[in-house]
């Protein structure tokens, strides 16, 4: 059991209104991410789920019940920190079994819980180590071990991989992924890096000045975005946008184009540009093509495609992945 | 070339610290010199630096007219009572500064530092007159709280500064293991917070068992500590320069030989926040 209900929540610090009132809600067993630029409140609101602030107005309902102003412990959540938050001066067996031991079970118990969730995480060469004697990955199993053996309703992740470096951000967003699977336990999980917030969700949540843009999969997030600022923001390298008579020629303000969704010849298309700066990935290439009044447009290409600074291209925008958008930013269906 | 003058450089700046080092450490070192000489040779001019006949019958003399344990006891009473009672309200104290700031913490922390500015002779008449009246005049309760109070303010800063260095998230994160305000500060802050609390202790022993002024004011002859037992070779019948070293050599050794051994943590504890 682990659904999780805001009504209305809302934060202020003093005058400043970091969260206005949001409603949201989370179901048993999933996989939700909270993902938005820095400073937009996504992990003010895993906080407030937390218990770790207080909200200013409106409800925040555990199963069904009403936790507002339950402390952070009886909530049944568990949460793994950014910086991990390890004790420092103690072993790893010590620190997965603080939660255990505050609880008051016996020795016994706490040992077994210990021993398990070490075995699922592979913690059992470095357990009576301290945490200044791990490596970032390890630091991280630690922390997830610690929240673990609480058996929570659900986890809270605050940005947990952002210290580790990118090949082993790869490997522990595979066994965060993993083991949601295993354990089918509501989980929440706050990034500013929309990878991750594609690959792990089963729902993302995308965040803007405290207000929710969107919530929705990883493919409706891509496929239709309900405004200007989700499109920008889901997808990389970012959609194009272009403004002016080219938009108007599709009776919107705005229309949006993703980079893999344009076609690159040499000869003919629709748009001619000039090619600038362009990124030779293997697999991919990734032109930034200057098309006069339109401005500068990011077009992928699969595989080699062999141009230059200089070279003249021609884009064709295919017409079912066009995204129009009106006045207000709000996409046009 | 640039090599050069950084060995150069060096020289100087360590015949400098040296030269200030002897010069701060030089009266100890007199007194020191002083407690072997004769009455005589400790008022004869011009002093001479080691060629004197080395005696021992000063500290006789004083072990003789004086119980130097009993205030040495006292000392040690005096000084441990208030630290500890000190720190058993200043690691609250300084907790909730330090992780429930408000908008008056920094001004509490201030006020708290400026009694600190207060001249103590300012309070001496009320206190004086507070502790006949309340029975603490001369008991080691009292000195106890005096000193402590006089403390309090060095003590809860220096532990402000270290628990800011400690993460919040770790904190936080006994919080949600279900740790009670009690457990956080028992289990986590304070083992976390150990070399800081290890050198507050420190600073703290030696700062009260320094403290002249109102030792020598609260105190007659039961709960005298140390510092009333220099005080009493500098009587009324003549100054007795040599007794009055072999008293103060006495007085201040334990704290010399415990700083040496604490040095590390002392310079720790006195540059914590300056050099990470």
């Amino acid at each position: 059991m682990g659904s999780i209900q805001l009504k209305k929540v809302e934060k202020r610090f003093g005058d400043v209104v970091v969260i206005p009132p949001l409603d949201l809600e989370i179901e048993d067993g999933d996989f939700v991410v909270f993902v938005g630029p820095s400073g937009c409140g996504k992990s003010t609101l895993l906080r407030l789920i937390a218990g770790l602030e207080d909200v200013s107005g409106g409800t925040i309902e555990i199963n069904g019940k009403d936790a507002t102003s339950v402390p952070p412990a009886k909530r049944g959540l568990a949460m793994v920190f950014q910086s991990y938050a390890l004790y420092p001066h103690m072993s790893v067996r010590k620190n997965i079994a603080f939660p255990l031991r505050m609880a008051g079970m016996s020795q016994a118990e706490q040992d077994a819980k210990v021993n398990a969730a070490a075995k699922v995480l592979n913690l059992g060469d470095y357990i009576d180590r301290r945490p200044g004697q791990l490596s970032g990955g390890q630091r991280q199993r630690v922390a997830i071990g610690r929240a673990i053996v609480r058996e929570p309703d659900a986890f809270l992740f605050d940005e947990p991989l952002s210290n580790l470096d990118a090949a082993l951000r790869v490997n522990m967003r595979l066994e965060i992924s993993e083991l949601h699977s295993t354990l089918a336990t509501t989980m929440i999980y706050v990034t500013h890096d929309q990878v991750e917030a594609m690959t792990m969700a089963d729902k993302i949540v995308v965040l803007q000045a405290g207000h929710i843009e969107q919530v929705g999969s990883p493919l409706e997030l891509y496929r239709s975005p309900r405004n200007l600022f989700v499109s920008g923001f889901i997808g990389s390298p970012k959609m194009n946008h272009i403004t002016g008579a080219e938009a108007a020629k599709h009776g919107a303000t705005t229309i949006g184009i993703r980079p893999e969704h344009i076609d690159l010849s040499t000869t003919e298309g629709m748009w001619k540009g000039v090619v600038g700066v362009s990124e030779h990935l293997g697999s991919d290439t990734f032109l930034r093509v200057d098309v006069g009044d339109l401005g500068t447009i990011t077009v992928r290409a699969s595989g080699e495609f062999a141009v230059h600074r200089g070279d003249t291209v021609y884009l064709t925008p295919q017409a079912m992945h066009l995204h129009r958008f009106g006045p207000d930013g709000l996409a046009i269906r | 070339m640039s090599r050069a003058v950084s060995t150069r450089r060096k020289a100087i700046t360590t015949a400098a610290a040296w030269t200030i080092g002897l010069a701060i450490f030089f009266p100890i070192l007199w007194t020191i010199i002083t407690s072997f000489k004769t009455e005589a040779e400790a008022i004869a001019s011009p002093p001479s630096l080691f060629n004197f006949h080395w005696t021992l019958e000063n500290y006789f003399a004083v072990q003789e007219r004086s119980n130097y344990f009993r205030h040495f006891w006292n000392s040690v009473v005096i000084s441990l009572g208030s630290t500890l009672l000190g720190l058993a309200i200043a690691i609250p104290a300084a907790w909730s500064m330090a992780f429930v700031p408000t908008k008056r913490t920094k001004d509490v922390l201030m006020w708290m530092l400026s009694t600190k500015m207060l001249p103590p002779v300012g309070v001496l008449i009320p206190i004086y007159l507070m502790f006949r009246d309340t029975g603490l005049l001369d008991t080691r309760i009292g000195l106890v709280v005096v000193l402590t109070l006089i403390n309090l303010p060095i003590i809860v800063w220096m532990l402000f500064t270290y628990f800011k260095e400690i993460p919040g998230e770790i904190l936080e994160a006994s919080r949600m293991d279900g740790a009670t305000l009690r457990s956080e500060i028992l289990y986590v802050l304070t083992p976390m917070a150990v070399p800081g609390i290890a050198s507050t202790l420190l600073l703290n022993v030696i700062l009260a068992w320094n403290e002249a002024f109102w030792t020598l004011n609260l105190t007659a002859a039961k709960a005298a500590p140390l510092t009333a037992f220099i005080a009493s070779y500098s009587s009324p019948e003549g100054l007795f320069y040599a007794k009055l070293s072999a008293a103060s050599t006495m007085a201040i050794a334990p704290i010399l030989i415990l700083g040496w051994f604490s040095q590390k943590q002392l310079v720790r504890g006195l540059t914590f926040g300056a050099v990470k």
